[in-house]
């Protein structure tokens, strides 16, 4: 134990110096705090009265969000608030209660104004209600006197003029999230609003501006008495959108027509986007000073999703109007030309499966153009193995699907492009069937796309092969931030041509869409339907006679989809537009596209420069 | 009567003839200690106890509970554990970075669905734990060797690493001093201290690169906090004039103008301690001091009497963690260390930092009950 008791010994005298460190250590913070306290505390007590002087953060303004022709989309209109300091009154409820003989005040927000009372130091004012009017201004301010406590302040409400049509553009701003918190004190301050979806959540940065700083002298209960100097706020930069607001607002008003169904109209050549409207649609005003509870679940539990963007992120398999990537990629590939031709009897016979045509008896024999004027499916299965997936899938990449293309608005999806390799990663080591193919040639299986991928494959196709990319911020301040060039993919131009030309025929007499025809001169258009299959046809039904969309209930029958671009020469608008459940491209969606690209030709925002500072 | 067949209780004693063994005072020190907390919590809310105080308090009552259930658990068994312990927390940790990377940001917590932990808190006990176990399972001769340095670092290193990645260096820091002082008295020759302490000398300007740039700037604004008076220099600037216009009988209770007109920031978790002397001056100042420094004597009072090494080992390095935080925090708020984010053990607002700290005091406290334990050597 001899060994025992040296372990000891050499703990207690280490275990001493440190302990007698630690007593020096607390000795030197007892010696701190009196040399603080006693010797320097007179100096001290004075710096904690000249304490007076209080830095306040002065919020800068948000910046505006503007259309091509500086028409606001997103402003700012002065709050006023209510406030009440609970340390100044002498019953916080009996000056609410002395409140409601002036303003209209319910039950919720007085419970809210307690709550939030109880919570915060007395001296902190709690906001007792928002969005004052001028009567209500006017009749507080008279009765101040009465009021002790109460308070008016004023401060910015974000607000969208353009309500519904631009809720899925513009987006909307809401308090500061937790996990948004970063050290900027701006961030911090109560009742500081963020971008919280779409462009105003992509710009946040540009949109919030530069807080400016207030010394104010404060009295003992920290009330402000004096201003010493002031550094302005600096408002956050103006956004120029591509965006023509009042074209917006009539893409929006054409979709009502529909239970669900959204649009996109883009330039061929710059990409810039004119309109992009979804339909059931929000007002992101509901959002700026707080959204009810009601309000949030309504649009939350929408069957129709209204605050889904079904442009930019509603992913749809591309159906028919996938057919003329096919088709390129055919003529790419070399597999067809200009003069191959098929006989289609209204199906495809390969192994032991029957693909069957939309056209219950056969297109008869037609040439490329011809099957994407009728539309025809065999042309297509015929040639799809030929080319193989991995080509039809990389002209699809090419064309922008599978790709976010780098566009503005944050809930923008990728989409999919199945290939050989992409089933290999996604399903584990399957092996791709040629049937997959022959389904993937009419734009049905596991490819997704959003209609703004479709807008942006036609406006690549009919542009002469560009690389364009869709874009809605066109500056910041006087910063450009969109690209304008787009360089050529180094697709044959002949090729384009002929789906083109397939494309125009569409529109015609025996085309698919010739009922949706633009009869303007010069304005015509070209496009392709689509329809995109929600529930398969079973054999069964086939047998029977295939039910008519009209009689499945709505959430079963298919999405109508169409791309088109106008005019036929010198292609400047492309456009997708889908309607959800719409039953077919041809009666749903093509309608839809003749309006709304009549209209952007009329207006013609693609000649109008556009809006500086 | 090996240990191996020991229950949780050992034999030997009653329950209730252990929790006459419990140091009372020291209990009793903590409730004053844990008392002032509560009165300056309900202070820094502006007079209300729901905000802080009230949970506080309910956690406090808990936390007794809790150590005196550890006090009585049978130290054999707390022995036994003391290296899969370890383990599991270097786990939890790894889990913490692991989730806390996935989430792109500082992630503490680990979030088991029926509670929340955070094993960096674990990690400060269990470093402490592992290194008594193992310097109680050697010799003073052994523990001089070079060669069985290697596993002590190692148990110290890497819950450091995996803390100071979460980021959490205050914490980091604090496993770093406690594991050190661990080794200063398991025997570790001296002549390995002073190298190791040169050797952190010139490993500062590396350090320095591999610091946040506002870990860097905290630093540079501690060395100079005139430079940012209204930026993050301005913490310690208000700090010190709320205690130094405390005076030596304070403002009152309620009526500290620089907490309550908001100068100080901070003021119910990290600057407690000026809030408090503000409030009560130099005289509650001191008497603060003094209760830390007569729970901490008690620490070390009961680190002596211990006659197995690992109860003196884990008594002392518990006692030597608590101190490390309560010199840190208040040596911070005196602008005399710079601001590194460490609250005021139990005093500071925060569950789980209260209930560590009374486990810790659990711990202690079974050292002192089971102090004449005989405990096997080796590994």
């Amino acid at each position: 134990m001899e060994r025992d008791q040296e372990k000891i010994d050499s703990f207690t005298r280490r275990a001493f110096i440190i302990g007698a460190l630690q007593g020096c250590a607390l000795t030197v913070l007892g010696a701190r705090l009196s040399w603080l306290q006693v010797i320097e505390g007179e100096k001290y007590k004075t710096l904690a009265e000249k304490n007076r002087i209080n830095v306040r953060i002065l919020p800068p303004s948000r910046g505006q969000i503007v259309d091509r022709f500086g028409v606001p989309l997103a402003t700012n209109l002065q709050n006023f608030q209510v406030l009440v300091t609970p340390e100044q009154v002498e019953s916080l409820e009996k000056t609410l209660t002395d409140l409601k003989k002036y303003i209209s005040l319910d039950d919720g927000s007085i419970r809210k104004a307690l709550r939030q009372a109880k919570l915060k130091p007395a001296y902190v004012p709690v906001e007792v209600r928002n969005k004052l009017n001028w009567d209500e201004v006017s009749i507080i301010e008279l009765n101040l006197a009465k009021l002790p406590g109460v308070s008016i302040q004023a401060g910015d409400l974000r607000s969208y003029p353009y309500k519904e049509a631009t809720g899925h553009i513009v987006g909307y701003v809401g308090r500061v999230a937790e996990a948004e918190m970063t050290s900027a004190p701006l961030l911090s301050m109560p009742g500081f609003l963020v971008g919280k979806s779409a462009l105003e959540k992509k710009y946040e940065t540009v949109l919030q501006g530069i807080p400016g700083k207030a010394e104010v002298e404060v009295n003992v209960h920290g009330r402000a008495v004096r201003e010493l100097s002031r550094t302005a706020s600096i408002q956050g930069e103006r956004l120029v959108l591509s965006l023509d607001a009042e074209f917006q607002r009539f893409v929006q008003q054409r979709l009502t027509t529909e239970r669900s169904a959204a649009a996109v109209v883009m330039d061929a050549v710059t990409g810039a986007v004119y309109a992009l409207a979804n339909h059931p649609s929000f007002d992101p005003n509901i959002f700026s000073g707080g959204i009810s509870a009601m309000d949030w679940e309504q649009l939350r539990d929408d069957p129709a999703h209204p605050l889904n963007n079904k442009v930019a992120g509603g992913l749809y398999p591309p159906g028919s109007t996938f057919k003329v990537c096919t088709a390129l990629a055919g003529l790419e590939a070399g597999v067809i030309d200009e003069n191959t031709t098929t006989f289609c009897p209204g199906h495809y016979d390969f192994g032991n499966n029957r693909f069957h045509c939309w056209k219950v008896g056969g297109h008869g024999t037609v040439n490329v153009v011809g099957a994407l004027a009728h539309s025809c499916d065999v042309y297509f299965y015929k040639m799809s193995n030929a080319v193989g997936i991995d080509r039809i899938a990389a002209m699809a990449r090419r064309l922008g699907l599978g790709d976010a293309l780098d566009f503005d608005l944050p809930e923008t999806k990728a989409g999919e492009v199945p290939d050989t390799a992409w089933k290999r990663k996604q399903r584990g080591d399957k092996t791709w069937h040629p049937g997959e193919t022959i389904n993937a040639s009419i734009g049905q299986g596991a490819m997704l796309a959003s209609p703004l991928q479709l807008a942006t494959m036609t406006a690549r196709i009919v542009n002469g092969g560009k690389e364009v990319k869709p874009w809605l911020a066109g500056y910041a301040g006087s910063k450009k931030i969109f690209q304008e060039e787009a360089k050529a993919m180094g697709i044959n131009p002949k090729h384009l041509e002929l789906v083109c030309r397939g494309m125009a025929q569409v529109m015609q007499p025996g085309g698919t869409a010739s009922a949706a025809q633009i009869k303007e001169p010069g304005m015509q258009m070209g496009g392709k339907t689509g329809t995109s299959q929600v529930k398969r046809i079973s054999k069964a039904e086939r047998a029977s006679g295939v039910r008519r969309q009209e009689d499945l209930p709505w959430h079963l029958r298919h999405h109508g989809l169409f791309i088109g671009y106008a005019p036929v020469e010198n292609p400047r608008y492309v456009c997708a537009v889908i309607v959800e459940h719409g039953g077919s491209g041809s009666g749903a969606a093509a309608p839809i596209a003749h309006d709304i690209m009549l209209e952007v030709q009329k207006r013609n925002p693609a000649v109008k420069e556009m809006e500086k500072i | 009567m090996g240990i191996f067949r020991s229950s949780l209780f050992s034999e030997d004693m009653s329950v209730w003839g252990k929790i006459r063994q419990i140091a009372w005072g020291q209990v009793f020190f903590l409730c004053i200690y844990a008392t002032i907390g509560f009165l300056s919590l309900y202070s820094a809310a502006g007079g209300s106890i729901d905000r802080w105080a009230s949970p506080q308090i309910i956690r406090f009552i808990f936390a007794i509970g809790m150590l005196v259930a550890i006090a009585i658990v049978d130290i054999k068994w707390i022995f036994r554990i003391a290296y899969p312990f370890h383990i599991v927390v270097i786990f939890l940790l790894l889990l913490v970075d692991i989730f806390g990377h996935i989430g792109m940001g500082a992630q503490r917590w680990l979030d088991l669905g029926v509670m929340k932990i955070q094993p960096s808190e674990l990690a400060k006990i269990s470093t402490i734990l592992c290194l008594a176990r193992f310097y109680h399972g050697k010799e003073l001769y052994e523990a001089k060797q070079f060669k069985n340095l290697i596993i002590p670092l190692m148990m110290i290193l890497i819950p450091v690493a995996l803390v100071v990645a979460q980021p959490d260096l205050g914490t980091g820091l604090a496993i770093v001093f406690g594991g050190v002082a661990m080794l200063f008295v398991g025997g570790v020759s001296i002549w390995l201290f002073i190298a190791g302490i040169v050797a952190a000398i010139a490993a500062v300007p590396i350090a320095w690169q591999f610091l946040h740039e506002y870990q860097q700037k905290r630093v540079l604004i501690f060395m100079n906090p005139e430079s940012d008076p209204l930026g993050a220099g301005f913490h310690i600037t208000q700090s010190k004039i709320a205690l130094g216009s405390g005076g030596i009988t304070g403002k009152g209770f309620l009526e500290g103008t620089q907490s309550h007109l908001n100068f100080l920031p901070e003021k119910h978790t990290d600057f407690i301690f000026t809030l408090w002397a503000e409030e009560w001056g130099l005289l509650g100042g001191l008497f603060l001091l003094a209760i830390l420094g007569m729970i901490i004597l008690y620490g070390y009072w009961i680190a002596f009497r211990c006659r197995s090494q690992f109860a003196r080992l884990v008594a002392f390095g518990l006692t030597v963690n608590f101190s490390v935080y309560v010199l840190v925090n208040i040596g911070m708020v005196m602008g005399l260390l710079p601001v590194v984010g460490i609250p005021l053990p139990m005093m500071s607002y925060g569950g789980t930092a209260l209930l560590s700290v009374m486990a810790a005091f659990g711990i202690i406290q079974c050292c002192n009950v089971h102090r004449d334990t005989r405990l096997p050597k080796g590994f």
